[in-house]
């Protein structure tokens, strides 16, 4: 089968650290990504079924990798060589007949065929999978970074059952491939423990930023968000998807200022807002989080940070929440009744028509330019790129 | 012998006319047979003895005893003086201020009066920095006064430095500072440059709280406001003048000097600004060709630094002390010496070269919403009469319109244009519906009374300020500013000129007559 494939080759992952740094997705032209014929992966165990990916998304994560700027912290966690793309709308058979899907990436214990599964598992928070190095998998925290399972960015990959949610037929592939970005913005947004009344801010308006305005709006109506955004498209779809106000992030220290009425010394605010939902997740965003943020107020990281450096004397002095947000699972709704993140992101991605985030869509052939137009997407007016396998030969 | 005003009729002989664009200028020609320009008088002659005449003044006061008989030992001497509002440019040193207060303070002395202070009278303007106090002061006075705390500026927040003097027949409740209202004798300090300013509005402006200014400071009032130069059809005057009633029957005893001041506003390497176009010489036409390829040139901050580092060369033409009202009308008559020019009947059209600096922007950035209280608010406002411009008739302004603010001494501002004007630009709804939460924005009030902020609720004072312009005008079109920040104002942006007349004919025709207010210097036209 023909997929894009990252081995483990330091001096390519260093090429791409070094062509990253110049250029964002860069890395795609000299570092560990190839696109190759392979082998499609065997079917693992008991469970295990072969899906054809139709669209694939490309997520921060995976430029990351690219770009080999990924934080050491998932060595043990991933295994190589793996064929990235975790965000997959995919053809499926079942006892005959044909579906679509989308897949829940995350290998928690039952697709590793752990039993008795972890605490988290048994929860149904399979993001915090407490053994997601373990089991009858390689390491992998994600079909997309796991050497036994394929990824999306390949015409096959395998998938337990238990990954497979079936899309209904009047939803589009363009809406679908958004399911799982729009699943992780869903626990975010959560993790933001929205009530009626609170000032929330939205760091960040790519495509994790957008859905995540678009969650709040959709699980929490009585909040008021307010979104940083850097790019006239971004803007305009924050507003649409719900925002109240949306500013850039310079703007944002006074905005919730004025907002709140809060006094400042210096840049921080002495009031400020509820809640801050990072989705950039760099040292700039995370310590201007902790400046807006009012006291005890509540700070997630939506944005995969990596090695930031930070002053936390604000979070000490302030008695700030500072939480992570990684994934998805079963989400408790405001209203205490217990729904899995999937669930509500394919009810979101029909309601809200995400599909319209999916800026443009390259073959595999085509990768070099994909991952650059993936890596420079606001600049250049894009939300979310993707590689669409529908034309791709399957063999 | 300075020549008075006049307007010209412009026909194809007419050379290029100067307008202000923010801090730079452009040369443009106007259409024949149906364009007037209005010129201002030139300056007057200057008052040869201008610390003999303040002596005089003080000695020989109109309705009132010659101060010296006002002072007593063990007296409250309270010295009020305009902010750094006045002038504009800045006037050289020794400001008039300075040779005012000195006088005054040489007759204190003389009268053995030891308890003497001076308020900067800024009402809700930013307070003036060290070296802006020196400027207008001169050092020996702010060495004298300053360290011992008996120089400050008045602080309109400060409830225990605020004192009511009473309640007028309109329920307007006059408020200012405690120590000016509980002094035996308060002096005011005056520079006069528009018909606007002196009178009472020194004294129940500069030194009020915001309450007090509420009251005639407002939407209403200034849609009411016909015109801020003719104080007798002027709404805000009126309210004004009533707070001035009950001043004179119930507050202290006020000593008011007033002086005005010529038009000789540029110096030397500027002087092509005052000309009148066809008498430019070559060397006229040089220096404004190399000043203004310069100003094109240079970044925004070195043509702000240039233009606000001017120190004019203004003159003093009268000087005038007593009983306020009595001083005040006689100011009144040097104004309009100076800037009258009569001007038969209105225009479809009137144009207004918009210059770097408004009353609220000394030392700082001329942001968007001054942009349009310079135009609608204040050049728009110099008539008596009737407006120039016909009602429903196009206001063309010529300025950058930058969306950029100083964060200092306009914070509030910032918040204004981006929450406030989005909502709306009309005066009396943003007055319900904001002016409460700004006024009262306990960050605005501490960046006012201990940093160099305009006071919050100023962005409204300067949006009510065009309100009769913005009403009266059936389309307010700016020539070269920042599309997207014109818009956000409620105006039409236009590149050229010409695609401003071409705008403009979808409301006045396309044959309209056009009028021009050549700014510099300041003038106010009698329309007829």
């Amino acid at each position: 089968m023909r997929a894009l494939q990252i081995d483990r080759k330091l001096s390519r992952f260093a090429a791409a650290r070094i062509a990253g740094a110049i250029n964002p997705g860069a890395g795609a032209a000299v570092g560990p990504l190839e696109l190759a014929d392979i082998d499609a992966p065997s079917l693992p165990g008991p469970g295990w079924t072969t899906i054809r990916p139709r669209l694939s998304g490309i997520c921060g994560s995976d430029l990351s990798t690219i770009d080999g700027v990924a934080s050491r912290y998932f060595e043990p966690i991933v295994s190589f060589p793996f064929v990235p793309g975790h965000e997959v709308v995919a053809d499926h058979e079942l006892d005959g007949r044909a579906r679509r899907v989308v897949l829940e990436p995350v290998l928690g214990c039952v697709a590793r065929s752990i039993d008795p599964v972890c605490d988290s598992c048994a929860r149904g928070d399979l993001g915090n999978c407490e053994r997601i190095a373990f089991g009858a998998l390689e390491p992998g925290l994600q079909s997309g970074f796991c050497c036994d399972t394929g990824g999306g960015w390949g015409t096959s990959m395998v998938a337990h059952e238990s990954q497979l949610h079936e899309i209904p037929e009047s939803m589009s592939d363009e809406d679908a491939v958004l399911v799982e970005p729009a699943a992780c913005a869903i626990h975010g947004a959560l993790r933001a423990e929205p009530e009626d009344g609170h000032l929330i801010v939205v760091i960040g308006a790519g495509t994790l930023g957008l859905l995540t305005i678009a969650a709040l709006r959709h699980f929490a109506p009585g909040c008021r968000i307010v979104a940083a955004a850097r790019y006239p498209l971004q803007t305009r779809t924050a507003r649409e998807f719900g925002a109240d106000t949306v500013c850039t992030s310079d703007e944002l220290p006074r905005v919730i200022r004025s907002l709140t009425g809060s006094m400042a010394y210096g840049n921080q605010l002495t009031g400020g807002c509820h809640t801050v939902v990072d989705c950039v997740g760099n040292d700039a965003s995370i310590a201007q989080s902790l400046a807006i943020v009012k006291p005890r107020g509540r700070v997630v990281l939506v944005g995969m940070p990596g090695k930031v450096k930070l002053e936390l004397t604000t979070l000490w002095h302030r008695e700030t929440h500072l939480v992570g947000a990684y994934a998805y699972g079963t989400e408790t709704l405001p209203d205490a009744s217990r729904r899995r993140t999937f669930d509500l992101a394919i009810e979101l991605a029909g309601s809200a028509r995400l599909g319209g985030l999916l800026s443009q869509t390259y073959p595999l052939s085509e990768y070099r330019d994909a991952i650059e137009h993936a890596a420079s997407a606001g600049r250049r007016g894009a939300v979310k790129i993707a590689f669409d396998l529908r034309g791709e030969k399957r063999r | 012998m300075p020549r008075p005003g006049f307007v010209l009729d412009v026909d194809r002989s007419t050379p290029p006319t100067l307008f202000w664009r923010g801090e730079g200028f452009s040369l443009e020609k106007l259409p024949a047979d149906r364009s007037r320009i209005i010129y201002p008088p030139e300056p007057l002659a200057p008052l040869a003895d201008v610390d003999g005449a303040i002596r005089h003044a003080l000695l020989n006061p109109l309705d009132s005893d010659p101060l010296p008989a006002l002072l007593f030992p063990g007296m409250k001497l309270t010295i009020a003086f305009d902010d750094a509002s006045l002038s504009l440019p800045k006037m050289r040193t020794p400001d008039t201020r300075q040779r005012i207060i000195e006088a005054v303070l040489d007759l204190a002395a003389e009268a053995g009066v030891d308890d003497v202070h001076l308020i900067a009278a800024l009402g809700l303007h930013r307070r003036m920095h060290e070296y802006e106090l020196r400027h207008v002061l001169g050092d020996r006075i702010f060495d004298a006064f300053h360290p011992r705390g008996q120089l400050y500026q008045h602080d309109a927040e400060d409830p225990d430095n605020l004192a009511v003097i009473g309640t007028t027949d309109h329920g307007e409740v006059l408020e200012i500072n405690k120590r000016a209202a509980e002094s035996d004798l308060i002096v005011y300090a005056n520079v006069n440059q528009v018909a606007m300013d002196g009178g009472w509005k020194s004294t129940v402006t500069g030194l009020a709280s915001y309450r007090c200014l509420s009251y005639h400071h407002n939407g209403e009032t200034l849609q009411q406001t016909r015109s801020l130069m003719d104080r007798h059809h002027s709404a805000l005057h009126h309210s004004i003048w009533r707070m001035g009633k009950l001043m004179r029957d119930h507050g202290p005893r006020i000593f008011t000097v007033e002086t005005t001041l010529n038009t000789d506003t540029f110096p030397s390497s500027f002087e092509f600004l005052s000309k009148r176009e066809w008498e430019w010489n070559a060397r006229d036409r040089a220096t404004y060709l190399a000043t203004a390829k310069s100003l094109q040139y240079a970044p925004t901050k070195v043509a702000r630094k240039i233009f606000h580092g001017i120190e004019a060369p203004y003159r003093t033409t009268s000087v005038q002390a007593g009983h306020t009202d009595a001083v005040h009308e006689q100011t009144l008559k040097h104004v309009y010496a100076q800037q009258l020019v009569e001007v038969e009947g209105q225009t479809d059209i009137l144009t207004l070269g918009i210059p770097f600096i408004s009353p609220y922007n000394p030392e700082s950035i001329m942001n968007p919403i001054l942009v349009m209280c310079m135009g609608l608010g204040y050049l728009f406002n110099m008539y008596r009469g009737k407006p120039l411009v016909r009602e429903g008739g196009v206001i063309i302004m010529t300025h950058p319109t930058y969306r950029e603010f100083h964060p200092v001494h306009h914070p509030s501002y910032i918040d204004f244009f981006e929450q406030v004007l989005p909502d709306t630009t009309d005066p009396v709804e943003m007055g319900k519906k904001w002016e409460k939460k700004y006024a009262e924005d306990e960050w605005y009030r501490h960046l006012y009374r201990t940093s160099y902020a305009y006071h919050g609720v100023h962005p409204f004072y300067a949006w009510y300020w065009g309100a009769h312009g913005q009403q009266h005008a059936g389309k307010v079109i700016i020539v070269g500013g920042d599309p997207p920040t014109v818009r956000r104002l409620g105006f039409t942006p236009a590149s050229t000129m010409d695609d401003a007349f071409e705008i403009a004919s979808d409301v006045v025709g396309r044959s309209p007559s056009i009028t021009h207010l050549h700014v510099p210097a300041v003038l106010v036209a009698d329309v007829k």
